[in-house]
C-alpha cells in the first residue's frame, strides 16, 4: 500500500465534506475491494474516508411494499435479516453467498454497487427488481446508476445512502462462480411481478445487463421452458481463462432457466 | 509396557498444542533486534536485456540502508545456485547447466525474476524505494510453450539452445520388436498440466550475521536445512560449515516447493553481512507464484503394444519436460530418474523405452511437487491402459488384473532400473473395488443419467519408489550427494530421550510418529520423548524430508541409534547386574538377566550411564547418546489402487467426485491417523490437478495469467468430498520398520483415477481422451461438440 | 502520518501509534507480536488471518488496524483460557484436522464463528462455510468431521471466543 490519510467521518455531511476537501478522496465502504486494490498498488488515494461510522447508513427495513436496505448494511446482516428473507427471499439467498463468512460480514451493498465489478453480485438483483438507489442528492434507477466496468453515474464525492427494492411476487438468483475466485462468471436474477418478468445478468458482460428476449418470452409463460432455444449473443461478452463468450452465453440460459425453476 | 503407545496406534499429534493455540514458530514469526527488512525487485518481462539500473533515488528514499544488484554480488564474489543433479544425455553429453545468479545482471529470463533487493526499516518502506528504481529493460520475444521450445525459430533462453538433456531409458530394440508382432497397438497424446505448490505458508528468509563472532544465521522455510547449508556455504556465498547455522523452524507446508535453495536466502544471508544487521524477507502469495518453483509440466506421446490375451508387450513413451528458465536443484532428476523408472507400474511389461527431451522456457522454474516425476509416470500409465481396455473391450480392472506383477515375483526386476521388493497389487485393487462398490456402478449409473447426470467409473493402480535414496544407486543416477539419513538419539540421566533428526517435519508429524518409534524401541512413554529437527546446530547432518523417505529412511536410521543405545544399555546392565552381557534382554523398557528375575530399568541404566560411581569406566565411555547413519539398500514401493466415481453436469460441464476410495499399501503403519491424513491430502491434491489447478501464461508475452487464487484455482473444502481410504500391508523387506512410505501416494494415485471417471462419464460421447485439467469450460466445450450416442447402444 | 489506535484483544487495552495503512493482521503480528494470526494470500481469500472483531469473523489482512479503533478483537491465542484447550481446538486435535498448522487458527477461529451461527452443521454446511478458508494439507477430510464435533462439544453455545 501506498501511504495514505485516513478518516472516518460520523455524518454523511462530515463524509461529504472530507471526499470533497480530500485532493484524491476515496470512499471507503466495507473495503473488501479497495484494500486488496490498495494492497496491489494499484490505487493510490491521498485520504481514504470510512463511512462505516456512519450508522445511519446501516439499517433494513421494510416500508409497505418497498424493501429499504442502508448503503452500509453487510450482507452478513442481509443474508440473516428476517424481514429481507421474508420480503425477497432470493436477496437474501444473493447476499449469502457473495464472498465467503468472513467477507460478508465486512462487505457491503453500497461498497458492492459503487464498486460496480462486472463479477459482482448485487447488481443484478438491482436491476432485475427495479430497484432505486438514492443517495446523498437524488434518486436514481439501477439501470441509470450502473454505466459500465467499475463505473456508475455517481458524482466524485457523491454517496450511495440506500437501496429501494419493491418486493416482487417471485425471485430468484442463480449464478455460476468462477472455480478459483468464486465471484460470478454469470450470474442471473429473475423477478416476477405481476405480468411482467425481469432477468438481469451479471458476470457476462462489461455491466449488468438486461436479457430482454428472456423477459418476453418469460411474460407469456413464466416457466423453464420457456427460455428453451434463446440465446444470448456472445458479442461484448467477456472472456478469460476461465470462461469464454460463447461458454458465458451457454451459462445466461442454464442460469436463468434454474432461477425461473428456483422461483417455484 | 502397559500404557507406552506402540507402534501402529493413532497417537494424537505431540506438535498439536503450540499450533491449535497459534504458539507455533514459523520464520515470519521471528524477529531478530535490529531486523531490517528486504523487498526483492522482479522482473515484469518474461524475457528482457537489462542495459542500465539507476538505484540512486532508492537509496535517497525515506528508511532505506541499501540497495543491491547483480553485479554487487558478483563484485563480492559470491556465485551461482547450484544444480544438485547431473543428467546425461543419450550421446554422454552432460546436461546443459546455465548459470543461475540470485540476482540477475544483464538478462532477465522469467516474469519474476530477481533483479535488485531493497533493504529499508519497513517492509512498506523497501517497496515505496523499490518503485523508483529505474531499470532499461530491452523487451526480448520470449519462448513459452513446452512443445515450442525446440521449434526452430523459437527465442533461445540459452545461447546454446532450449535442450537442457535428451536422454532416454530402456531397450529401444526389444520395444520396436515387440511392436512389430503386437495384436492391438494404443496410442495416446497426453499432457501433465503445470501446477503451483502452494504451501499455505508463503517462504520468508532472515539473514543474521553477528559481527562479533562473525557468525552467520539462516532462519528459512526449508525441508532441508543441512542441504541449504551445505549448497548455499559452499557454492554460493563460500563461507564454512562451522560459521554457518541454518533453521528451519515450523515451515508450513513443502509439497516439494521448500526443498530447494534459494536466490533469496542467498540474498538476504549475504546482505545481511554487508549491512551488518538482520535482514528479512517475506513473500507475499503474488510472489511466491513469482518465485517459487513449480511442478509437472510434461507433454507426451506413448504407445502400449498388446497381445490378443490383453497382455501388455511393450510401451514407447516419448515426453519434453518444461524445467523453466533456470535449473532449480533438483530439476534434471524429476523427468528422467524419477519418472522414466517408474512405467512398468504395477506391470509385467518386458520391454519399456523412454526418451525424454528436457528444455528451457521463459518461465518459471519447475521442480519436485508432491510425488515428483512419479504421478506424471502413472498418470500416463494408467490413462493408456485405461483407453487400451475400452479399445479391446476387456474390463479395465481385468486388464490390469491380467498384467499385474505375480505376489510370489519379488524381488522383481523391472526392465526400467528398479527392483521391487514386495507387493500385491490385487489385494489393493480387490479391496478398492469392494470398498467402492464396483459392482454397483451400473445401477447408479444409470440413476444418474435418469436425472440428466453424465456419471462415470475411473480406477487407478500405481506404483512409487520412495524413500530416497540409497546413495549408490542415486550416485549412478547422476545425485551429486549420497542421500542417507541421520538420527542422533540422546539419553538424558533420568532416562527421557531427544532424538534429533535430519528429516524436517513441516505438517507431516515427525515429532508423534518417530517418538512412537522411539517409545516402542526403549519401552519408554512417548511424553518422555523429544523429537528435534530443522536446526543444523542441533542436528550433525541430515539430506530433509521429501519423496516419502523420512520415516523409511530418516526413521531407519533412528532404530540403528535406538541399537546402540540398547546395546550399550547391556554392558552398563550386565555390570550393575554382575551378569554376563549375552544373558541380558532388554524387553519391555527393562534390562533383565534371562531367566532370572533381576533386572535394571531404563532410567536406571541411563543414570548409571551418566553418574557412573559404579560403572566399568575402564572398558566403557559413561554417557547414553548414540548417532547413526542409515543408507538405505533399496528404494521402498509403496503402492495401490484409487477409484474415483464422478457425476458430471452436462448443461455446465462442471464435474462433481461423488466417491473417491483409496486402497495403498505402505508397508508397517506407525500412525494409521496420520497416514490417513497424508491420503487424503494427496488425494485433495491429485483431485485439483485433475479438475481444477492450472498454471497457465500468456504463450506470448510469457505473463503468468494464474498468479493469485483469483486464477489459480485451489481446491476448496465444498469442492471436494470425503474420502474412503484403507490399507492393506506388505512389509519392506529391506528396512528394520518395514515401511514404505505414504506421503505422495494420493497426488499419484488420483488424477489418473478421476480422469478415467471423466473419460468413462463422457463415453456416450465417444470422448476417448481429456487433458488435464478437466475444468467445467473444457467439459462443456467438449459435450457442445459431440452428439452423444443413444444410451441404449452403450 | 501516524494515528493513534486502540482496541481490545484477547481481553487486554492495547493501544499504538501506526500508519493508516497498516493492516490489522500486521498490528496484531508486529505491534503485539501475536504471531498466531497467518497471512498465506494477499487476494482475501485463503482465511489463514480470520479472527473475530466484535464477536464476527473477519479476515484481518483485509481491515486497516485503524478501523479497528474501539473493537474487541479475539485471535486463536486468546479463545481459550491458559493450559486448556477451547472444545473447537480439542476437536482438530482429536480428528487430526491438522498437518503444518498454518492454516489452523483461521479455520479454527472461522468454525468458531460457524457454530455461533449454526450450533449444529451439516457437512455440506462446513464445507461450505468454509469456502473462504484454504487449506493444502488435509484435504478438508479431517477438518469437516472436526469441525462437526467441535460444535458438539461447544453444546451449540455461542459463549466461547
Amino acid at each position: 500500500m501506498y501511504e495514505f490519510s485516513y478518516q472516518a467521518p460520523t455524518s454523511l455531511a462530515a463524509a461529504n465534506a472530507a471526499i470533497a476537501a480530500a485532493e484524491d478522496g476515496k470512499l471507503m465502504a466495507g473495503g473488501m475491494t479497495l484494500i486488496p486494490t490498495l494492497k496491489q498498488r494499484l490505487a493510490r488515494p491521498s485520504d481514504v474516508i470510512d463511512l462505516s461510522k456512519i450508522t445511519e447508513l446501516k439499517s433494513i427495513r421494510r416500508e409497505g411494499n418497498t424493501l429499504v436496505i442502508g448503503a452500509m448494511t453487510p450482507h452478513a446482516m442481509v443474508a440473516d435479516s428476517s424481514v429481507v428473507k421474508e420480503a425477497i427471499p432470493a436477496l437474501a439467498a444473493l447476499a449469502g453467498n457473495i464472498g465467503d463468512p468472513a467477507v460478508r460480514n465486512r462487505g457491503t451493498i453500497g461498497g458492492s454497487i459503487c464498486n460496480n465489478d462486472p463479477a459482482a453480485d448485487y447488481p443484478s438483483a438491482l436491476v432485475a427488481l427495479g430497484a432505486t438507489v438514492k443517495t446523498d442528492r437524488r434518486s436514481l434507477s439501477a439501470e441509470e446508476f450502473f454505466t459500465g466496468m467499475f463505473e456508475t453515474a455517481l458524482e466524485l464525492d457523491e454517496i450511495v445512502t440506500s437501496v429501494s427494492f419493491p418486493i416482487p411476487e417471485k425471485a430468484a438468483y442463480a449464478k455460476f462462480p468462477n472455480p478459483a475466485s468464486r465471484y460470478a462468471v454469470v450470474g442471473v436474477f429473475v423477478a416476477k411481478t405481476g405480468g411482467a418478468a425481469k432477468v438481469a445478468v451479471t458476470g457476462a458482460g462489461a455491466s449488468v445487463f438486461r436479457a430482454i428476449e428472456m423477459e418476453t418470452a418469460l411474460a407469456k409463460s413464466f416457466s423453464a421452458t420457456a427460455l428453451d432455444g434463446i440465446k444470448t449473443p456472445e458479442d461484448g461478452l467477456n472472456s478469460d481463462i476461465h470462461a469464454s463468450a460463447a461458454y458465458r452465453a451457454h451459462l445466461i440460459t442454464v442460469m436463468a432457466k434454474r432461477a425461473v425453476a428456483a422461483c417455484g | 509396557m502397559g500404557d507406552v503407545p506402540s507402534i501402529g496406534s493413532p497417537v494424537r499429534r505431540k506438535e498439536d498444542m503450540r499450533f491449535l493455540t497459534g504458539q507455533g514458530t514459523y520464520t515470519d514469526d521471528i524477529n531478530r533486534p535490529g531486523q531490517l527488512y528486504a523487498y526483492v525487485l522482479r522482473s515484469p518481462h518474461a524475457h528482457a536485456a537489462i542495459g542500465s539500473i539507476d538505484s540512486a533515488a532508492a537509496k535517497a528514499a525515506p528508511g532505506v540502508t541499501a540497495v543491491f544488484t547483480g553485479h554487487d554480488m558478483v563484485a563480492d564474489g559470491v556465485g551461482g545456485l547450484p544444480c544438485g543433479w547431473q543428467i546425461h544425455s543419450k550421446d554422454g553429453s552432460p546436461m546443459v547447466e546455465p548459470p543461475h545468479m540470485p540476482l540477475v545482471t544483464d538478462t532477465v529470463r522469467h516474469v519474476g525474476d530477481p533483479v535488485a533487493v531493497i533493504i529499508a526499516d519497513t517492509r512498506e518502506q523497501a517497496e515505496d524505494a523499490a518503485e523508483l528504481i529505474e531499470i532499461d529493460y530491452r523487451v526480448l520475444p520470449a519462448v513459452v510453450a513446452t512443445t515450442d521450445a525446440l521449434t526452430s525459430g523459437k527465442p533461445k533462453v540459452w545461447d546454446t539452445g532450449n535442450l537442457c538433456y535428451d536422454w532416454e531409458i530402456g531397450d529401444r530394440a526389444a520395444v520396436d520388436a515387440a511392436f512389430a508382432k503386437a495384436a492391438h497397438v494404443t496410442k495416446l497424446d497426453l499432457v501433465n498440466n503445470r501446477l503451483v505448490a502452494n504451501p499455505m505458508e508463503p517462504r520468508a528468509a532472515i539473514g543474521d550475521y553477528d559481527r562479533g563472532t562473525g557468525d552467520y544465521t539462516l532462519y528459512t522455510t526449508s525441508q532441508n536445512p543441512h542441504v541449504i547449508r551445505l549448497l548455499m556455504g559452499a557454492y554460493v556465498l563460500h563461507l564454512p560449515e562451522h560459521k554457518l547455522r541454518v533453521v528451519a523452524p515450523d515451515v508450513g507446508g513443502g509439497f516439494g516447493s521448500k526443498i530447494y535453495h534459494y536466490a533469496e536466502e542467498a540474498i538476504v544471508t549475504w546482505a545481511s553481512a554487508k549491512v551488518k544487521r538482520p535482514v528479512k524477507w517475506t513473500a507475499d502469495r503474488s510472489e511466491a507464484f513469482l518465485s517459487d518453483a513449480q511442478g509437472r509440466d510434461h507433454v507426451s506421446h506413448a504407445e502400449l503394444a498388446l497381445d490378443a490375451d490383453g497382455k501388455f508387450l511393450a510401451l514407447r513413451v516419448e515426453t519434453t519436460a518444461n524445467l523453466g528458465a533456470y535449473l532449480s536443484t533438483f530439476a534434471p532428476a524429476i523427468p528422467t530418474i524419477l519418472y522414466a523408472t517408474l512405467l512398468a507400474g504395477t506391470y509385467t511389461t518386458p520391454a519399456i523405452h523412454c526418451a525424454v527431451k528436457a528444455v528451457f522456457t521463459h518461465t518459471i522454474p519447475v521442480d519436485a511437487y508432491r510425488g515428483a516425476g512419479r504421478p506424471e509416470a502413472t498418470y500416463l500409465l494408467e490413462r493408456i491402459v485405461d483407453m487400451a481396455a475400452a479399445e479391446t473391450g476387456i474390463d479395465p480392472g481385468e486388464l490390469r488384473r491380467r498384467n499385474f506383477i505375480p505376489r510370489d515375483a519379488y524381488p522383481y526386476q523391472t526392465p526400467v532400473a528398479l527392483n521391487y521388493d514386495s507387493g500385491d497389487y490385487f489385494a489393493t485393487l480387490s479391496m478398492a473395488q469392494e470398498a467402492a462398490d464396483y459392482a454397483g456402478f451400473p445401477a447408479r449409473q444409470a440413476a444418474a443419467r435418469a436425472k440428466g447426470k453424465l456419471r462415470g467409473i475411473g480406477m487407478a493402480t500405481y506404483i512409487e519408489a520412495c524413500g530416497i535414496a540409497p546413495s549408490a544407486v542415486a550416485g549412478a543416477l547422476g545425485a551429486r550427494a549420497g542421500l542417507y539419513e541421520t538420527a542422533e538419539v540422546r539419553v538424558h540421566p533420568t532416562g527421557s530421550v531427544t532424538v534429533f533428526t535430519g528429516t524436517h517435519s513441516h505438517g507431516q508429524g515427525h515429532e508423534t510418529t518417530f517418538a512412537q518409534v522411539v517409545a516402542d524401541g526403549l519401552g519408554i512413554p512417548i511424553e518422555q520423548i523429544e523429537v528435534v529437527h530443522g536446526d543444523t546446530d542441533k542436528i550433525p547432518f541430515g539430506m530433509g524430508t521429501y519423496g516419502s523417505r523420512s520415516l523409511a529412511v530418516g526413521g531407519s536410521a533412528v532404530v540403528k541409534a535406538i541399537d546402540k543405545v540398547v546395546a550399550k544399555g547391556r554392558k552398563i546392565a550386565a555390570h550393575l547386574l554382575e551378569a554376563a552381557e549375552a544373558d541380558i534382554e532388554f524387553r519391555d523398557g527393562k534390562f533383565q538377566v534371562a531367566g532370572t528375575d533381576r533386572s535394571k530399568s531404563f532410567a536406571e541404566i541411563a543414570l548409571a550411564a551418566y553418574v557412573p560411581h559404579n560403572y566399568p569406566i575402564e572398558t566403557l565411555e559413561p554417557g547414553l547418546d548414540e548417532t547413526a547413519f542409515y543408507d538405505p539398500k533399496n528404494f521402498t514401493y509403496p503402492s495401490g489402487c484409487h477409484i474415483a466415481e464422478v457425476e458430471i453436469d452436462p448443461d455446465t460441464g462442471v464435474t462433481k467426485i461423488v466417491k473417491f476410495t483409496a486402497a495403498d499399501d505402505f508397508g508397517r503403519i506407525i500412525n494409521p491417523m496420520i497416514v490417513e491424513g497424508q491420503v487424503h491430502g494427496g488425494v485433495a491434491q491429485g483431485i485439483g490437478q485433475a479438475l481444477m489447478e492450472s498454471c497457465v501464461y500468456d504463450p506470448v508475452s510469457g505473463q503468468l495469467l494464474t498468479g493469485s487464487y483469483m486464477d489459480y484455482c485451489m481446491p476448496r473444502a465444498d469442492d471436494l468430498p470425503s474420502f474412503d481410504v484403507a490399507t492393506n500391508t506388505t512389509l519392506c523387506t529391506h528396512n528394520p520398520l518395514g515401511v514404505k512410505g505414504c506421503g505422495e501416494a494420493g497426488a499419484i494415485g488420483a488424477p489418473p483415477a478421476v480422469m478415467n471417471a471423466v473419460i468413462n462419464a463422457l463415453k456416450p460421447y465417444g470422448i476417448t481422451h481429456i487433458d488435464m485439467p478437466a475444468t467445467p469450460q473444457k467439459l462443456w466445450r467438449l459435450i457442445a461438440d459431440h452428439t452423444p450416442f443413444p444410451v441404449a447402444a452403450e | 502520518m501516524a494515528t493513534p489506535v486502540s482496541m481490545k484483544v484477547n481481553g487486554k487495552t492495547t493501544s499504538a501509534s501506526v500508519e493508516p495503512r497498516t493492516l490489522l493482521v500486521q498490528y496484531l503480528r508486529e505491534h503485539l507480536g501475536l504471531t498466531g494470526t497467518h497471512i498465506g494470500c494477499d487476494t482475501s481469500q485463503c482465511g489463514a488471518c480470520v479472527v473475530h472483531v466484535d464477536g464476527v469473523s473477519v479476515k484481518s489482512c483485509t481491515m486497516l488496524a485503524v478501523q479497528a479503533e474501539g473493537a474487541t478483537i479475539t485471535t486463536i491465542e486468546g479463545l481459550a483460557n491458559d493450559e486448556t484447550l477451547h472444545p473447537m481446538q480439542a476437536a482438530f486435535r482429536e480428528h487430526h484436522g491438522l498437518q503444518c498448522g498454518f492454516c489452523t487458527p483461521g479455520m479454527v477461529m472461522s468454525a468458531v464463528d460457524l457454530v455461533r451461527h449454526n450450533p449444529k452443521p451439516s457437512d455440506p454446511e462446513i464445507r461450505e462455510w468454509l469456502e473462504g478458508n484454504i487449506c493444502r494439507c488435509t484435504g478438508y477430510h479431517n477438518i469437516v468431521k472436526a469441525v462437526k464435533a467441535g460444535a458438539e462439544a461447544m453444546g451449540g453455545s455461542a459463549s466461547h471466543g
